[in-house]
């Protein structure tokens, strides 16, 4: 009981301490005329701690020079006095170094913080590519493959390092809009692979002689809808001639057996297939991306929500894709992996029978132009809290689902054609 | 599970299964039913029969407590958005949460056919209706998953509960959607 008091305590005090750090210091702005006055702050820097601002050193100080320097808070008055009585031009620049920072990150300019155990909205995720990108410039560049609807652009990020002649596997997530943990997971592996390359020899090896290409959302439009006014969205958001119906379900809108069956031909209709393949900006972009790189993608991975399925072709029929008892080992030993962190229980199959028969599926469409290995997972659960899955859970969803997919994503590199 | 077709009558299913309890994921219990799903035509609800092997557990003290609390509330209780977009349930909704999913149950069972498979998205709306009995009522908005057409339909249900007479959905019908979504 005492020991966790102590610990409380000091966690209270280090808190604080870190929060404080500036409060009461001042920064003063100064300028000395002559070269007396430019020894007298020399002897000031000399006597206690002065972090010059500028010039960056005190050796750098000339007379008619501004000169911008913070100090302690209890040394600021001894300072104040010192320059008043030798008669030094100076001026207060910052009251309250604390105050000044805390005015900035209040201001509403600033965007929430990223995380990876958060749902994050459209506009930190779009930042997020960008930094992400920025810190790890030997694994990870961030390019755009096109634009939605609404005029968002789409970034892929290409994660590995840079080798010539390398295979590629290609995972897109936030296909359906309101399927928000499958954005979280395409963040999360990015976030595991900048974190673990060097470290873990599975991710290490992948990254070496694999690319990676990770589109973190899809349907962008989709996403800001549920986050701005409608939570249960799925579509796209385009508009649809001679309807007041809006949006297309973009995996019914590819080329695989379109809208022959499971889709609608309704635009009002949660599964309507649009009005032609790849009528929608989205999985235009998308099919386009694919096929300019077909020779070098060797697997595509989609990522949807909810029931807890790993999917393979085809769901546009009930006939079983030539490879399929090959297709089916590899789904089952990816559902074990995945099992193997938290016992969450995985169903796997071809998508026609395990979860039902619908045309104009994106991975469908990947496995007819020669992608063998075309897999489609829905994430947990299996409808308690269904899309609207809590933050808690984010973690370990993320953490199983990884198992399954660098199993995939190994199997396709010892298989590679 | 086997499926027997029935001339002019439907199709039956007997099944065998494993209740597990949502509170106590170790609390199992094993079931045998038989569904039947009536010819489209007839509009009927599946027919249920079920044996339980064993006893559900005893939740007699939880629903004291959740009883005395609503009960001793000096406004009736009003709530929106369980769970909220991020997944969150405040802990003293997750009872009334619970029993809008049981009582979704009904509303599902009531709805459903061979080509549906319904879930409980979320409840949009409750607010306690205030009775002069020894009943508690709850007037739900509920959103329900339909994952073969993946339409999102609203559902008003009205609800009775007390802990020794059970659940019971009085009123329920269909909502219309907002248009030109």
């Amino acid at each position: 009981m005492w020991a966790l008091l102590v610990l409380i305590g000091a966690a209270a005090v280090s808190a604080h301490l870190q929060d404080l750090a500036f409060d009461r210091q001042k920064v003063f702005r100064v300028i000395p005329q002559n070269d007396e006055q430019v020894e007298i702050i020399n002897s000031l820097a000399s006597n206690m701690q002065v972090d010059f601002w500028q010039p960056d050193s005190v050796t750098l100080v000339r007379p008619k020079m501004q000169v911008d320097f913070r100090v302690e808070a209890d040394k600021s008055f001894e300072v104040e006095d010192l320059l008043k009585e030798s008669g030094v031009e100076y001026r207060v620049l910052i009251d309250n170094l604390q105050a000044a920072l805390d005015a900035q990150f209040d201001s509403k300019t600033r965007t929430t913080r990223h995380s990876y155990e958060k749902y994050n909205n459209w506009e930190t995720i779009a930042a997020w590519t960008a930094d992400i990108a920025a810190q790890n410039p030997d694994l990870v560049s961030r390019s755009v493959i096109g634009e939605t609807y609404e005029g968002r652009p789409m970034y892929l990020l290409k994660m590995g390092k840079s080798r010539p002649n390398k295979k590629a596997i290609f995972m897109d997530c936030g296909f359906h809009a309101r399927e928000w943990i499958s954005p979280a997971f395409c963040q999360w592996f990015v976030k595991e692979a900048v974190e673990t390359y060097g470290k873990d020899t599975v991710m290490t090896t992948l990254l070496n002689s694999l690319d990676f290409y990770v589109l973190p959302v899809i349907n962008i439009d989709g996403y800001v809808y549920t986050w701005t006014k409608d939570r249960m969205w799925r579509k796209t958001r385009s508009k649809n001639a001679g309807s007041n119906c809006i949006g297309t379900d973009p995996n019914r809108n590819f080329n695989a057996g379109w809208c022959t069956l499971g889709a609608s031909k309704n635009p009002c209709d949660s599964t309507y297939c649009g009005s032609a393949p790849e009528s929608e900006k989205e999985t235009k972009a998308l099919a386009d991306f694919i096929r300019e790189h077909l020779s070098t993608i060797k697997a595509y991975l989609t990522i949807h929500s909810y029931s807890q399925l790993l999917l393979f072709p085809y769901s546009y029929t009930y006939k079983l894709p030539s490879n399929h008892e090959e297709l089916n080992s590899i789904a089952r030993a990816a559902s074990e992996q995945l099992a193997s962190l938290y016992n969450t229980k995985y169903t796997y199959g071809p998508g026609a029978t395990t979860i039902y028969p619908a045309a104009g599926g994106s991975d469908d469409w990947a496995y007819d132009e020669g992608i063998k290995y075309s897999f489609t997972f829905e994430l947990r659960d299996t409808g308690r809290y269904g899309f609207l899955l809590p933050e808690s859970q984010i973690k370990p969803t993320c953490e199983e689902t990884l198992l399954a997919v660098k199993y995939i994503a190994n199997y396709v590199l010892k298989h590679l054609y | 599970m086997d499926k027997e077709d029935i001339d002019d009558v439907g199709h039956k299913y007997h099944l065998e299964l494993v209740l597990e309890d949502i509170l106590d994921k170790d609390s199992t219990v094993n079931c045998t039913a038989e569904v039947l799903y009536h010819l489209p035509n007839k509009n009927l609800p599946p027919d249920v029969q079920f044996t339980i092997e064993g006893e559900l557990k005893n939740t007699d003290e939880a629903d004291s407590m959740f009883y005395n609390r609503i009960k001793s509330l000096e406004k009736e209780l009003v709530a929106e958005d369980i769970p909220d977009s991020h997944g969150n349930v405040a802990p003293e909704m997750e009872p009334v949460r619970l029993l809008a999913w049981v009582a979704s149950g009904y509303v599902i069972w009531q709805n459903s056919t061979e080509n549906t498979k319904f879930q409980l998205a979320q409840i949009k709306h409750v607010k306690q209706v205030k009775r002069s009995d020894e009943y508690l009522e709850f007037d739900y908005r509920i959103l329900l998953h339909e994952m073969v057409s993946q339409e999102i339909i609203p559902w008003q249900m009205t609800v009775l509960w007390h802990p020794h007479h059970g659940v019971q959905v009085t009123q329920d019908s269909r909502q219309p959607k907002h248009a030109s979504e």
